[in-house]
Order: structure tokens, then sequence, then C-alpha cells
């Protein structure tokens, strides 16, 4: 969340916002990591894991208490969702499906943090970078939608074998005449592909471009120069744009994260349904 | 937004995270709402069973009430009708009673009566024969004129 001390002093609001977009890098080329996205993504799925671990051993037939009983709330949201898609045993549905929405809610609400805060913390361990936001990172939302890609295409071959799959790559979904073949993969390619493209872009964009409006807001730090009327104004426009921002932010946040729960499913299911 | 090295190290922490709730939050929560789904469906059960056990506890105890308050209807009519019956038969005893005690009355005032008849006939008889004897300055003797006083006495009965 954009905080009145929005700018560094000395820098332009464009360095600013190249400040704010740049990863704490270490390698060369392909073999560049993103150590802020790679940490907190790694911090905080221990922490999801840890905070539900922790309600499932407590979890018990007899009256749940108060944070057995919200886990529980948001454990059934999940599998009432993943009941209404997906038809058959749904253990492993529910678990990927409980695993991204947690996840990339946890990873989302990094983004209602002061925007200045982590990279501060970090300039204290001596990182001149920090990304707190790991679902504006592509590399975050793009592994998460191949993950789901190769689940949707094991999904498939154990509904219908390996020659039952690549038959319907070749006789689906125009035909089985020779002539058509090439249509038939050419289209199945593009429907494939499309759904990881389409859920790890749709998630990156929303995060990105929330995050970089926080950015723009607090430019308006840049304004505060000293006791002046366009001191106050740009400070007040700030906290104003700032705040209903954030308030409007908290639904992308369970939004994006519901999307990103929900078409996975449906994917899948639809991936071991016959044709 | 350069896709790089860091793709592969988040593909791997989601495929743990995924792996972990899998094997690990999933299986518990969902046994102990399975459990939980299936105690209250036992509860309700049980709730219900009571419920139709105290309605037909009702019924029955109901019952048992309405046949009480019949028996011992039935028994205060028995009882009323027996006392009835009591004081009717003892009315009847008293009135053969006092019948009985007025036949015997009658019957010893009568037999009473005849006995003073006959002592009055005696004593008449005697007294006619006194007064006779006066009358005559004589014995008269009764068995010469037993005849006339019998019938002297018969009429004095009968008058």
């Amino acid at each position: 969340m954009a905080t009145a001390h929005g700018a560094e002093h000395g820098t332009t609001p464009t360095d600013y916002i190249v400040h704010h977009l740049t990863h704490l890098k270490v390698g060369e080329g392909f073999w560049t990591f993103h150590l802020d996205t790679l940490l907190m993504s790694a911090v905080l799925a221990v922490l999801v894991g840890w905070v539900f671990r922790a309600a499932a051993r407590r979890a018990s037939a007899g009256v749940p208490g108060k944070f057995v009983g919200f886990i529980e709330l948001v454990y059934d949201f999940v599998d009432g969702q993943v009941a209404d898609i997906y038809h058959g045993d749904r253990r492993f549905m529910v678990a990927l499906a409980l695993s991204l929405f947690t996840w990339i809610v946890s990873m989302n609400t990094m983004d209602l943090l002061p925007i200045d805060l982590p990279g501060s913390f970090a300039a204290v361990f001596g990182a001149p970078y920090w990304r707190v936001l790991p679902t504006a990172d592509i590399n975050g939302t793009m592994a998460m939608a191949l993950v789901v890609l190769l689940l949707i295409v094991i999904a498939a071959i154990r509904a219908k074998g390996v020659g039952g799959y690549l038959h319907e790559w070749i006789a689906a979904p125009f035909g089985g005449h020779p002539l058509l073949w090439i249509p038939n993969v050419v289209l199945n390619a593009v429907e494939l592909l499309s759904k990881p493209v389409s859920l790890g872009m749709r998630l990156f964009g929303n995060m990105f471009a929330g995050e970089l409006l926080f950015m723009l807001i607090a430019l308006l730090g840049f304004l505060v120069v000293g006791a002046t009327a366009g001191s106050a104004a740009g400070f007040l426009a700030q906290v104003a744009m700032g705040t209903a921002w954030a308030i409007f932010h908290i639904l992308i946040i369970v939004l994006q994260a519901y999307i990103f729960m929900v078409l996975p499913v449906v994917y899948i299911a639809m991936a071991e349904e016959h044709h | 937004m350069t896709v790089n090295a860091t793709f592969i190290g988040q593909m791997l922490v989601f495929v743990l995270l995924l792996w972990f709730f899998w094997k690990f939050v999933v299986p518990p929560i969902a046994q102990a709402i399975t459990d939980r789904q299936k105690k209250i469906a036992e509860g309700l059960a049980a709730a219900e069973r009571g419920q139709r056990d105290l309605d037909e506890a009702k019924t029955r105890a109901d019952a048992v009430v309405r046949e009480a308050r019949e028996r011992a209807n039935q028994i205060l009519d028995q009882a009323n009708r027996r006392s009835n019956e009591m004081i009717d038969g003892a009315k009847q005893a008293a009135g053969a009673e006092g019948e009985r005690l007025l036949a015997s009355a009658r019957a010893e005032a009568a037999s009473e009566t005849a006995r003073a008849r006959d002592e009055l006939r005696r004593e008449v008889g005697a007294l006619a024969v006194a007064g006779a004897a006066r009358l005559l300055q004589r014995e008269v003797d009764p068995a010469a004129h037993a005849k006339l006083l019998d019938e002297l006495a018969g009429e004095i009965a009968r008058g």
C-alpha cells in the first residue's frame, strides 16, 4: 500500500518506478534466479502449509475451535467449488484447488504491504532490490500454470490411456480422416496451450497492474516538497487514492486466486471427458 | 518480466506445496469433516428416535390413563350398584321383618283375644252359674246344666 513516504530523496519518478520493478537477481542469462520471488513464495508456501497442517492435525469429529473452524470454512468453500465441477474421487483436486487458492491469496496479499516497506527492510540486509509480490513475476504465475498444464495432460492420459489420448490429438474435434489430422493437431495444440498461458498471464497481468498502480499512486508523494498547498493536495490525494485502491485490490486478490483455483479444476475435468 | 530459471524454482515450490496439501492437509480435514457429518447424522437420528419413543410413551401413557379412568368408573358404578342393592335388600329385609313382626303381633293379639275371650267366657259362665244359684237360692249343678251354660257362654263369646 502506498504511503506518504513514497519518494526516495534524490531519485526521479522514473528511477523510483524502475527501482520498484527490478528483481533481486543472481545468475546470468536464462540461469538467473529472482531471489525475492523465490524466497517470498517459498516462505508463504511454508506459512500456508504450516497453518493448514496445524489445523488439519487438530481437526476432529468434535466441535471445532475458532481457528480450526475458519480453516474448515475455507476447506468447505474450496471443496464445494471442486465438487460442483469435478465428479469422481476429488481428493487430489481439492488439494490442488486448496493449495492454489491459499498460496495465491497469501502471495497476492503481499501487494497490500506498504509499497516501500519490503524494499527498505531488504535494504537492511544489503539487498538493493526487493519485489515482494511473487504473482507479479511472470515466472511465478507461469510456473504454476505449467504445472497445471502437466496435470491436465497426466489426467487425460490416466483417463484415456496413451493411445486414446494421442488418438484424440489427431482425431478430435474435426474427425478421424487423415486429411484432418493436421488441423486437429493444430487446434488441439492451441486449445491446450491457451489454457496455461491465459491462466498465468491473467494472474500476472492483474497483479502487475495492481502493483504498478500502487507505485503510481506513491508517486504523488513526490509532490510533497514542504509546507505548501501543493504538498497538502498531493499528500491527501495519495492517502485517499491509495486507500481506495487498496480496498478495491482486496477484491482482486481473492478474485484472481479464485479464478486460478477454479479454472485448473475445470480444465482437468474437461481433459478426463471422453469425446 | 523475463522468463528465466526462477520459473523452475517456482514450479518446484508449487509442486512441493501441492504434494504437502495432498498428503498432509486434505486427508485429515476431509476425514474430520466426514466423521463429524456421520456424528451429526447419528445425533439427528438418535434425536428422532428419542422423539418417536417419547410419542409412543405418551400414547401408551394416555391409553393407560384412559383405561384406569374407565376402570375407576366401572368400579364406582359397581360400588353404586352394589350399595343400591344392599340398601334395597336391607329395605326388603326390614319390610319383611316388619311384616313378620306385625303378623306375629297380630297373631299374638288374636291368641290373646281368644284367650281373654275363653277366660271371659269361663268367668261369665261361672258368674252366670253363681248368679243363677243366687237367684234360685240353691246349688246349681254345673254338670246338670252344662249344656245351657255352654250355650250361654257361646252367646256371650259371640256377642
